[in-house]
């Protein structure tokens, strides 16, 4: 019973992880009904500001010490990072939280991508068939990856989790159990509840907002907005911005869990697109839901009891209920009838 | 059986000449060695056969990377077990890649579209993880499966005697490496090749075209479009099959890796940077590609400054940094980019760039005449 | 049995069909008879198409059934359908618009010959020389002999729904459906048409046509069917119906 708790908890970081990626793909083709493969490496560039954010404000003065000499007998090198020297303190709690600041150069620098992405190429494709959207987007994929590959190389950067979120929270004792049932890493928790948040405030921005009204009566029906004279294009180009956003907010705070290398796009693509067509193609809901569900599902496969009985059974158990769902339900969880289905 | 029209009949020996000399054209571009040339006849089978799936149905498939992977576990198991005989072994690697497509096939065509792709793609990832995890007895997981001095090869020990090297594939004596092993994949290559020419010619090969040009229309008209769909998606997934077992029976080394979606995806550049739909366009991506990959990746910083040379220093140095960035390691970056180039201004590949510089040619050959007989005119 | 029964090619029985709570069709009860033209008019969302769409299984009806020459269509698919010999000409043309017009016909002809599902690729195209003929032919009747050769996609809107009828005669069916034929276009092609189809007629072929312009339901109906929130409520001759006052408003003053 205690085992089962705790792999749901440890499926359900990597769920808020799939249910942010899948919700930006099902924003871009709910709104732009595009089918955007190019997704993951959104994720990716997200988690590759981080390690730019910690790369700067690592960056160190070295001054050759005077009188000291280091074991080899040359003079001393004495390393003080420039954010140490010029804002003292602030400078150390800025590196100690990198990735939570790096939130802040990841918001302009994932919406402008998004932005340029849309306009650049993306809103060519709109009326083109979703296998030539997949193929565009497939190959600007590989040219994102590969540009983060030429600058940072091919090996993982870890990156540091702050100190007050090291070690792991003792989630049993806080509900009466005893010490040591229920532990769980507390940055994991930290990226449970910030997944949560930001799919809290999509949801919120898409349902109390006018801007969020728009959007949503476009995605059921575009040609009805635009006749009402509303100019529906900046609006969905707004929002793949949103979801570049979110995409790149998920890829920031996971880089403590897995440490990013240019390859992280592709391996969550294929599972975010799983979970969008499980959850249902345009449906947000289905989306979050079937991105907890999986992850949860995996990590209960990947335990030895279950793997006993199957074998290799967490290695394929949530592409196996991605061909069930689309054998027996096309439409996914929560999907409307009729999305694609040809 | 073997007519086939005059014009197809042309472009048949034309490719076979292409195809058979190639260890001499691709001297000058530094091409000509047997492990590559394989690899361009390999890859070119390959492709024609995605294409009579792709390029005639428009159904786009992300699971024929499992195919290859088949094929190639199936040649070396042949290997080991029965004989090096390379006829035998892709014997096996059509019967169990076909078996393995039927079986695929028959689910995934419930659905099209981008269902269909998504259904493709998720057994090629289960083909993928079970070979690296459970299925490692018969995959052998990450070392990929290979030759032991201890394998059984029970036909070929009936004849000769356990030497004390590794074995090397070989048709009644002749080996199946360096040039005679290309000679080999070249002629499977065109009989490929040529199938995939009787199957485009054929009423079948219009009916796949019905299909992807409106696929309801072809259920109103009296057709059963599902058999239809099966049959190509089998015949082509044998033909990656074969693929996989010319990868085995040139280098009889099979690993999991040949099965992930990547692979697959790789196909599908190779197909729609040459020109989907068509014969020859399939072969002429998998070609570039397979350039790309073995002699721009081996390009670095000294064979550029040898390249650049005679520019000006300070600038030379700027033009090796920026291009060094696109070759070597960076080919990638170079593939994704002409990738992204094809998809936007040519959609339908090189050779719709060879048609229309054709055209141009043909419009403007056309006005010369005309204004020469216009001026004989004038001149009468 | 009656004399009139023996007669009957298609028959539409009791059928209805509901989307949701929407009832597009309900008692629908028509029988159509050997080498007639039987039209089935009605104002814009009466039903029409839905019925069309039952007859040819693309939807299946909630209730009742269709059955052709004694033998239940419903609950068979869409191919079957056609190979026993149902042919439909769509309200918005359906055609191959990425094959060639010939080939359009050729693989309509191949449907026919073949059936639905031969495996056929040791024969080239090129050697198919009667189903070839036969295309050209049609074709030719049907004023598209130099189109042959163009894409079905770049034809004019008039010259595809001709070109969707060719598709469907070559294959010598039992029974033909029209929606709209005619919709959209100008006089002068309206009558082309009507032309076109009084030569179909004649050779004997069975005919539901659907149509808005009643000029043309009268030059080629032998009988008519009004059709009007998915209810028939009214049958008979064309000048009967002309006659009619339920048909005057309910169609009329639909229209007006
Ligand atoms: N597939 C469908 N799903 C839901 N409603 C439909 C569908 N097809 C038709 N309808 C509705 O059924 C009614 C009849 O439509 P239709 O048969 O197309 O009329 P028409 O007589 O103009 O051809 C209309 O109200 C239409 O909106
Ligand atoms: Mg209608």
């Amino acid at each position: 019973m205690d085992a089962l708790i705790l792999q749901v908890l440890n499926g359900l970081d990597k769920g808020g992880a799939y249910a942010l990626i899948a919700l930006g793909l099902t924003l871009v083709f709910g709104t732009l009904g595009v089918v955007n493969f190019a997704h993951g490496a959104l994720f990716m560039l997200g988690a590759f500001c981080a390690v730019t954010f910690k790369k700067i404000i690592t960056l160190e003065q070295i001054v050759l010490s005077k009188t000291e000499l280091s074991p080899w007998g040359t003079p001393l090198e004495i390393r003080t990072p420039y954010a140490q020297q010029w804002f003292g303190d602030f400078g150390n709690v800025l590196i100690e939280y990198s990735v939570p600041f790096s939130l802040l150069l990841a918001i302009p620098v994932m919406l402008f991508i998004g932005i340029a992405m849309e306009r650049g190429i993306i809103k060519h494709f709109y009326k083109r068939p979703h296998a030539e959207q997949i193929l565009v987007t497939f190959g600007l994929a590989i040219v994102l990856q590969e540009i983060v590959k030429a600058f940072f190389g091919a090996n993982p950067n870890p990156q540091p989790i702050p100190q007050i979120f090291m070690g792991a929270a003792d989630l049993g004792v806080m509900v009466g159990m005893a010490e040591n049932v229920i532990t769980y890493p507390k940055w994991r928790l930290v990226y449970l509840f910030f997944s949560l948040g930001v799919i809290a405030a999509v949801f919120a921005f898409l349902r109390f907002t006018t801007f969020g009204l728009v959007v949503r009566a476009g995605m059921s029906d575009r040609e009805t907005v635009s006749m009402l004279g509303i100019n529906i294009d900046k609006r969905f180009t707004i929002m793949f911005g949103i979801a570049a956003v979110v995409a790149g907010l998920a890829g920031v705070m996971y880089t403590p869990i897995l440490p990013p290398d240019y390859t992280l796009g592709m391996d969550f693509l294929v599972l975010s697109f799983i979970v969008v067509v499980v959850g249902g193609m345009g449906s947000l809901p289905g989306a979050v839901l079937a991105g907890f569900m999986l992850g949860v599902v995996q990590s209960l496969a990947s335990m030895t009891e279950v793997k006993d009985i199957i074998p290799g059974i967490d290695q394929i158990i949530i592409y196996l209920i991605a061909v069930i769902i689309l054998l027996v339900r096309p439409r996914g969880l929560l999907g409307k009838r009729g999305v694609m289905e040809n | 059986m073997f007519n086939i029209p005059k014009k197809d009949a042309i472009t048949f020996v034309l490719f076979a000449i292409v195809v058979l000399t190639m260890p001499i054209w691709l001297t000058p571009f530094g091409a000509s060695y047997p492990a590559l040339l394989q690899k361009f006849a390999i890859y070119a089978l390959l492709a024609v056969g995605y294409n009579l799936l792709f390029g005639l149905t428009g159904y786009l498939s992300f699971g024929h990377a499992a195919f290859l992977g088949v094929g190639s576990y199936a040649a070396v198991w042949s290997f080991k077990l029965l004989s090096m005989n390379p006829v035998l072994a892709l014997s096996f690697a059509i019967l169990f890649s076909g078996i393995f497509a039927l079986a695929i096939g028959y689910i995934s065509l419930r659905r099209s579209g981008i269902y269909f792709s998504i259904l493709t793609l998720a057994f090629a990832q289960m083909s993928y993880k079970l070979a690296y995890s459970v299925l490692s007895p018969i995959t052998h997981g990450e070392t990929g499966l290979q030759l032991t001095l201890q394998d059984p090869r029970a036909i070929d020990l009936m004849f000769i005697e356990r030497g004390s090297s590794l074995p090397t594939s070989n048709l009644f004596g002749i080996s199946m490496s360096g040039y005679s092993g290309f000679y080999f994949t070249a002629i499977i290559l065109l009989i490929g090749f040529f199938i995939a020419q009787k199957i485009t010619s054929s009423p079948f090969g219009m009916m796949l075209k019905g299909i992807k040009s409106n696929e309801n229309r072809m259920n109103y008209t009296g057709f059963n479009t599902k058999p239809y769909m099966l049959t190509v998606f089998v015949i082509s997934g044998i033909y990656a099959g074969v693929a996989g077992g010319l990868l085995s029976i040139t280098d009889p080394l099979a690993g999991a890796e040949r099965m992930q979606w990547t692979a697959s995806g790789e196909l599908v550049l190779m197909t729609i940077l040459g020109g989907v739909g068509t014969l020859i366009g399939p072969v002429i991506g998998a070609w570039l590609i397979k350039y790309f990959e073995n002699i721009f990746s081996a390009w670095n910083e000294s064979v550029l400054h040898g390249f650049f040379a005679f520019l000006p220093d300070g600038f030379e140095d700027i033009v090796v940094t920026i291009s060094s960035k696109f070759v070597g390691e960076g080919w990638h970056l170079t593939l994704g980019l002409m990738f992204v180039l094809v998809v936007v201004f040519l959609p339908g590949g090189i050779m719709e760039g060879a048609r229309r510089i054709g055209t141009m040619f043909k419009n403007n050959k056309d006005k010369k005449t005309k204004q020469s007989s216009d001026s004989e005119k004038g001149e009468g | 049995m009656a004399k009139a029964s023996e007669n009957i090619v298609l028959h539409v029985a009791d059928v209805h069909k509901t989307f949701g709570g929407l009832h597009a069709l309900s008692d629908v009860d028509l029988s159509i008879e050997e080498a007639k033209t039987h039209a089935i008019i009605g104002p814009n969302g009466a039903g029409k198409s839905t019925l069309l769409n039952v007859i040819v299984g693309l939807l299946p009806p909630t209730r009742g059934a269709v059955v052709l020459d004694g033998e239940v269509l419903t609950g068979k698919k869409p191919h079957e359908i056609n190979q026993m010999g149902v042919a439909r000409v769509f309200q918005t043309p359906e055609i191959f618009i990425d094959l060639s017009v010939i080939d359009n016909v050729m693989v309509s002809a191949f449907a026919k010959r073949d059936g639905a599902f031969k495996l056929k690729f040791s024969k080239s195209l090129e050697n198919e020389k009667e189903i070839n003929q036969r295309a050209v032919k049609i074709l030719t009747e049907f004023g598209l002999e130099d189109k042959m050769q163009e894409h079905a996609g770049s034809l004019s809107r008039g010259h595809k729904r001709r070109l969707e009828l060719a598709m469907c005669l070559i294959q010598q069916p039992r029974i033909l459906l029209l929606d709209e034929p005619t919709a959209g276009m100008s006089r002068h092609d309206t009558n082309t048409t009507i032309d076109l189809l009084k030569d179909i007629k004649a050779t004997g072929m069975t005919i539901v046509i659907i149509e808005h312009d009643m000029h043309v339901v009268f030059s080629l109906a032998d009988k008519v069917s009004v059709l009007a929130g998915g209810r028939i409520i009214a049958e008979g001759t064309p000048d009967e119906m002309r006659a009619s006052t339920i048909v005057k408003k309910a169609y009329l003053g639909e229209a007006s």
